[in-house]
C-alpha cells in the first residue's frame, strides 16, 4: 500500500481527495459523513454574509444517455449563519483532528471585511483558508467572487489584506472565465497566496426546453447564466492547472478540481502539477462512497507502477507540456488497422473519408471478407480514426520511421534558422 | 385436487389475458439506453441483411434523439408493415444476425427497437405517408396480406388509382388471421391496414376472386393485377381417420381464435400436432393457452430440419409444448363416440436423401405406437390456390406461380405475382418480411410498365 498522505502548503491530509467548497460541505452533518466515508479533507462552503438562494439551482447536461456528464448550477455562497457553521467547523476538527478543513471565504473587497472574516474563521481551528474569487453567478453582480477574480490587481489587494490577518495558509481560488489563468495566478502569488486552487465553474448555459422555450434551470419562467462543472469541464481545467504548474513566476503548489470523477483524473491532474485534488460534483452525483473506489484505484495504480508515495506523481508530466511551436515537425505517427480486432462497423472510413484526409478504404480480401485498410502515405496522422473506433485494439497509432532529411525539428527551431538565411 | 379432469396448467379464468401479447415490449429507458448503445454504422451490413433494407442506423438514431415520428417513418418507409415485421421477423438470422456487435459484445435490440418506435407511431395515431399524386391508372391487388398491402401502399404512392379484393372479412392476411395473438395482436395489423387505406387504397373485402368476380373481367378492369393470394389450406395427411371429430386444419384453427370469440373446448384436452414448422408451433402454443392438459409436436424428421424459428421453438418450451421426434402419424383412432381418442405412429430414421438438402425420413419396420390424444392438428404446410392460377391462365409449377425474379411478372401481361404465392421450393422463405418486400419490388415494375404505356399513348 502506498503513502497517500499529501501536503499542500503545509496543510496536510491523509489522501489527496477533498471535497470542494459546494453544496456536499454545507453544514457539519454533511462533512462528517464524508470523513467517515474516507475523504481527506474538506473546504467548507464558502461563507460570508448570508445570502438569499432561489430555486430552482441546478441542472445538467445528458449526453447520449449519460447523465450528469456537465452539471450547472446558479446557487451562492452559504445561506447559513457564520455563527452555525463556525460551530460546526470546531465540532468537525475536534472530531476527525486527521482531516484538513479549509474555510472557503468570500466578503466585498473591504480590508476591514476581510481582515473580520478571517479572523473569526480561524478561531474556529480550520487548517487554511481558500478565498473564494471564482463564483461566476450572483455574487459577480455584487462585486465579489469572480467580479474581483476576472481582474489581477483585485486578487493581489485582496489577498493580501488575507494575508495581513491570517495566521494558516492561504489558498487563493480562482475562476476560470478569464483568458489566461496564469494572469489571476500570479496576482495571487504576488499577493502573498500560499497555494491557489482552480477551476471554479464556467459560465453556462445548461438549456432551453424546447416544450416551454424556457431556460434550464429557470426560476419562475426566467434565467441567469450558471457555473459549469462536471466530468464535461475536465479538459478545461486541467489545461488551466498545467498552464500554471509550468509557469516560472506561479511558485506555489496547486489544488487543481473540475471534473474529478475517479481516481484517474486525480493521477491526471496530480501527474500535471497538483498536489491535491478537489471534488464536487461526483460527490453529489454518487454520494460520499464514490471516494471510496477513488482511495483504492489510486492505491492499486500506484501499487502496480510501485511507487511508494502519491507525492512522487506531482508534476511528472509537466516538463512533456509546452508550446506548439516546440513541436516536432517531422514526427509521423500514422494509423494501422487491426483486422481481426476490428469488426466492420466502417466508422473510421466514413469519419476519414468525410472529415479528414480520405485515406481509409473498404475492401475486399482473397476470401471476400470485408476489410478496412489505410494508404498510410495519404494518412496525416491525426488520431480521428482510433478515436472514433468503438473496440479498443482495432486501430493502433504507430509511429512511421523517419526519411532521411527528417531530423527532429520545432517551428521554432524553424523560424530561427529561416531568420539566419541571408535575404535574397 | 380431486377432478377427473386434470386442471390445465394455464389459467382460464380470463382466457383473454392469455392470448395477450406476450413480449412486453421495452420499456422508455430500456429503448434509449438500447438505442444509445447502437454504433451507427457506415454501411451497416444490418440495412443489407433487412430484405425491406430499413434503414436500421437512423431509425435507432431516432429514438436516441427522442425523434419517434422520424424513426417510425423510417422504418415504414421501407416496410409497410414494420410494425408487425418487429414482432414476427426472425431476426437473429436478418438483421440483428448481421450486427457488427455480435462478436464485440451483443447484438443490439433491433426488433425490439422498431416495434417500440412503431408502437409510438400506433399509440399518437401518426399517419406517416400522404398520396400526392394522382394517375388515370388503376391497379388490382388479389389479397390483402403483406405482399399485397406493401404493393398497394407503394402504388397509391406513386399516385395510381389501387383496389384490394380480400376473399376474408378483415385485410391483413396471415398476420390477421394466421400469425397467433399473443405473438401479433390484432390491432397492430389493423393499424397498418389504416395506413395504406388512408392513401386513398379501396378495400374490398369479403370478395373472393374467381368466386365472387371473375378473373378475367378483373383483367380487363384494370390496366395491371397483382397476385398476392399467399397459400391455401394445410393438405390432407392422406392416413385414416382424418374426418374424425377433432380433427383439425391447423391455419382454421389458429383462425377461430383470432376471429371468434375464445372458448374453452380445449380445456384438459390432449393435443398433437403435426409438423414443426412456425404454423405447428403457432397450433401448438394456442392449444397450451386454450388450456390444453398436453401438447405434443409430432415430426417425421429431427430438430435439425425442422423449419419453425429457433425463436419460436424456444416459445414453444417456455410454453411446455413437447416434442416427438422421428415419428410419423400413421392412424387416427376413434371411440365409440366418434371423437378421437389416439394417434397411431411409426418411429423413422433418416438417410441420406438424393434430391433433397434434407436428411429423408424412412420408417423402422414393424414398430408402432399410439399416443393417447383427444385431438390432432394437422400443420403439414400450406397447399396452393392452383384454380385461381388456372383461372388467371398463367405458367406455374404445382401451384407455385412462376415470375421473371427481376420485376415479378408472370406470363401473362400485366399480371404480376408476390408473395407466398411465389414462394416454392428452395425459393426463398415464406416470411412476413420477403413478402413486403416483393410488393414494394412489383409496384416499381407495375408503375414503370404503366409510366412507358402512358408515354406512348401521349
Ligand atoms: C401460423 C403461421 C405463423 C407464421 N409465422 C411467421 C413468423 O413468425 N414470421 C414470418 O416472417 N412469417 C411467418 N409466417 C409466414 C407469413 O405469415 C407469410 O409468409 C406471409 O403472410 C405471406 O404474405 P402474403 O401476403 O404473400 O400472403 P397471406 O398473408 O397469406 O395473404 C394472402 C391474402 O390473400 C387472400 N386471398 C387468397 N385468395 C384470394 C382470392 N381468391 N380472392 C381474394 N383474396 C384472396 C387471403 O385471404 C389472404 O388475406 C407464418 C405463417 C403462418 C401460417
Ligand atoms: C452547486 C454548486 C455550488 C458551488 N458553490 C461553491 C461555493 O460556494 N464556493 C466555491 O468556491 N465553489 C463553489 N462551487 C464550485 C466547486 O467548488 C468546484 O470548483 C467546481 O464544482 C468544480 O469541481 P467539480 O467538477 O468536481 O464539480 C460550487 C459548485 C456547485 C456545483
Ligand atoms: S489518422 Fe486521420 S487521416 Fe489518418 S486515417 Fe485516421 S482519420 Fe484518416
Amino acid at each position: 500500500m502506498a503513502d497517500l498522505t499529501t501536503s499542500l502548503a503545509g496543510i496536510t491530509s491523509p489522501n489527496p481527495f477533498w471535497l470542494a467548497s459546494a453544496p456536499p460541505t454545507n453544514s457539519g452533518y454533511q462533512v462528517q459523513r464524508a470523513f467517515e466515508a474516507g475523504w481527506g479533507g474538506a473546504v467548507w462552503k464558502t461563507m460570508g454574509d448570508p445570502i438569499l438562494n432561489v430555486s430552482s439551482r441546478f441542472a445538467s447536461t445528458t449526453f447520449n444517455g449519460q447523465r450528469v456528464a456537465g452539471f450547472n448550477n446558479i446557487e451562492l455562497i452559504t445561506d447559513r449563519s457564520l455563527e452555525a457553521n463556525l460551530r460546526e467547523i470546531e465540532e468537525t476538527k475536534r472530531k476527525f483532528p486527521d482531516r484538513a478543513i479549509i474555510g472557503s471565504i468570500m466578503v466585498e473587497p473591504q480590508q476591514e471585511k476581510w481582515h473580520e472574516i478571517v479572523k473569526k474563521v480561524e478561531a474556529a481551528g480550520v487548517d487554511g483558508l481558500e478565498l473564494n474569487f471564482g463564483c461566476p453567478h450572483g455574487m459577480a453582480e455584487r462585486g465579489m467572487g469572480s467580479a474581483s477574480g476576472q481582474v489581477p490587481e483585485l486578487v493581489e489587494k485582496q489577498t493580501s489584506w488575507v494575508k495581513e490577518a491570517a495566521q494558516t495558509p492561504v489558498i487563493v481560488k480562482l475562476t476560470p472565465n478569464i483568458t489566461d489563468i496564469t494572469f489571476t495566478a500570479q496576482a495571487a502569488v504576488q499577493g502573498g497566496a500560499d497555494a491557489v486552487s482552480m477551476i471554479n465553474t464556467i459560465n453556462s448555459l445548461a438549456g432551453v426546453d424546447l416544450d416551454t422555450w424556457n431556460t434550464i434551470p429557470n426560476v419562475a419562467g426566467k434565467g441567469a447564466h450558471g457555473g459549469y462543472c462536471g466530468p464535461a469541464v475536465k479538459p478545461i481545467a486541467l489545461n488551466m492547472v498545467s498552464e500554471s504548474a509550468r509557469h516560472p513566476e506561479i511558485s506555489v503548489p496547486i489544488s487543481g478540481m473540475g471534473g474529478v470523477s475517479s481516481w484517474k483524473e486525480a493521477v491526471e491532474f496530480m501527474l500535471m502539477g497538483a498536489s491535491n485534488v478537489q471534488v464536487c460534483t461526483a460527490a453529489m452525483h454518487h454520494g460520499f462512497r464514490i471516494v471510496e473506489d477513488m482511495i483504492d484505484g489510486l492505491n492499486n495504480y500506484l501499487d502496480e507502477k510501485q511507487i511508494y508515495s502519491v507525492n512522487q506523481l506531482i508534476g511528472q508530466s509537466v516538463p512533456k507540456f509546452s508550446d506548439w511551436g516546440e513541436l516536432d515537425l517531422n514526427y509521423r505517427v500514422v494509423a494501422r488497422i487491426n483486422n481481426d480486432a476490428c469488426i466492420n462497423c466502417n466508422k473510421c472510413h466514413i469519419a476519414c473519408e468525410d472529415t479528414s484526409h480520405q485515406c481509409i478504404d473498404m475492401h475486399k480480401d482473397d476470401q471476400g471478407n470485408d476489410i478496412l485498410q489505410v494508404r498510410e502515405e495519404d494518412c496525416v496522422g491525426c488520431n480521428l480514426c482510433s478515436i472514433v473506433c468503438p473496440v479498443d485494439g482495432a486501430i493502433d497509432m504507430v509511429e512511421a520511421p523517419r526519411q532521411t532529411g527528417d531530423e527532429p525539428m520545432t517551428w521554432n527551431e524553424r523560424q530561427s534558422l529561416l531568420s539566419l538565411m541571408p535575404a535574397k | 385436487m380431486s377432478s377427473s379432469q386434470p386442471e390445465p396448467w394455464v389459467s382460464l379464468k380470463d382466457i383473454k389475458k392469455n392470448f395477450a401479447e406476450a413480449n412486453p415490449g421495452l420499456k422508455q429507458k430500456e429503448a434509449v439506453e438500447e438505442a444509445n448503445r447502437c454504433l451507427y454504422c457506415y454501411d451497416a451490413p444490418c440495412i443489407t441483411a433487412c430484405p425491406t433494407g430499413i434503414d436500421i442506423p437512423t431509425f435507432i438514431k431516432g429514438i436516441a434523439t427522442d425523434n419517434l415520428k422520424g424513426s417510425a417513418r423510417t422504418i415504414m418507409e421501407s416496410n409497410p408493415v414494420g410494425a408487425s415485421c418487429s414482432r414476427v421477423c426472425p431476426t437473429e438470422e436478418l438483421c440483428e444476425g448481421a450486427c457488427v456487435l455480435n462478436d464485440a459484445s451483443s447484438p443490439i435490440m433491433i426488433g425490439d427497437l422498431q416495434r417500440y418506435a412503431t408502437d409510438w407511431a400506433i399509440k399518437n395515431e401518426q399517419q406517416l405517408f400522404q398520396r400526392e399524386k394522382h394517375t388515370s391508372s388503376s391497379v388490382a391487388i388479389i389479397g390483402g396480406g403483406p405482399a399485397g398491402l406493401s404493393a398497394a401502399r407503394e402504388l397509391a404512392r406513386f399516385g395510381h388509382e389501387v383496389t384490394i379484393f380480400e376473399a376474408e372479412e378483415k385485410a391483413g392476411g396471415l398476420n390477421a388471421h394466421g400469425i397467433v395473438s399473443f405473438r401479433l395482436p390484432k390491432d397492430i395489423v389493423e393499424w397498418e391496414v389504416q395506413q395504406v387505406k388512408q392513401l386513398g387504397v379501396r378495400i374490398k373485402t369479403g370478395v373472393e376472386v374467381g368466386k365472387d368476380i371473375d378473373a378475367h373481367l378483373i383483367m380487363e378492369m384494370f390496366d395491371a393485377v397483382i397476385l398476392a393470394i399467399g397459400m391455401a389450406n394445410v393438405p390432407k395427411l392422406g392416413i385414416k381417420g382424418e374426418e374424425l371429430n377433432g380433427v383439425y386444419d391447423a391455419i382454421d384453427f389458429v383462425k377461430e381464435t383470432k376471429t371468434r370469440p375464445l372458448t374453452k373446448h380445449l380445456a384438459g384436452k390432449r393435443v398433437a400436432v403435426i409438423g414443426a414448422g412456425n404454423t405447428a408451433i403457432d397450433a401448438a402454443t394456442c392449444s397450451v393457452r386454450l388450456g390444453a392438459e398436453n401438447v405434443k409436436i409430432v415430426y417425421r424428421r429431427t430438430q435439425k430440419e425442422m423449419t419453425a424459428y429457433p425463436f419460436e421453438f424456444e416459445f414453444a418450451k417456455q410454453d411446455g409444448v413437447e416434442f416427438q421426434w422421428l415419428s410419423s402419424p400413421s392412424e387416427i383412432t376413434a371411440g365409440k363416440d366418434g371423437n378421437v381418442n389416439g394417434l397411431k405412429v411409426k418411429p423413422m430414421k433418416l438417410i441420406q436423401s438424393m434430391n433433397d438438402k434434407r436428411m429423408a425420413p424412412v420408417p423402422i419396420e414393424g414398430a408402432e405406437d399410439t399416443l393417447d390424444v383427444d385431438i390432432v392438428i394437422r400443420a403439414i404446410g400450406q397447399s396452393r390456390h392452383s384454380s385461381l392460377i388456372e383461372a388467371f391462365s398463367i405458367d406455374h409449377d404445382n401451384g407455385v406461380i412462376t415470375v421473371d425474379p427481376e420485376t415479378l411478372a408472370t406470363s401473362k401481361e400485366n399480371v404480376y405475382a408476390i408473395g407466398d404465392s411465389i414462394f416454392g421450393k428452395g425459393q426463398g422463405e415464406a416470411m412476413v418480411v420477403s413478402a413486403a418486400e416483393q410488393g414494394k419490388q412489383a409496384a416499381v415494375s407495375v408503375h414503370k410498365a404503366l409510366t412507358e404505356k402512358n408515354v406512348h399513348l401521349a
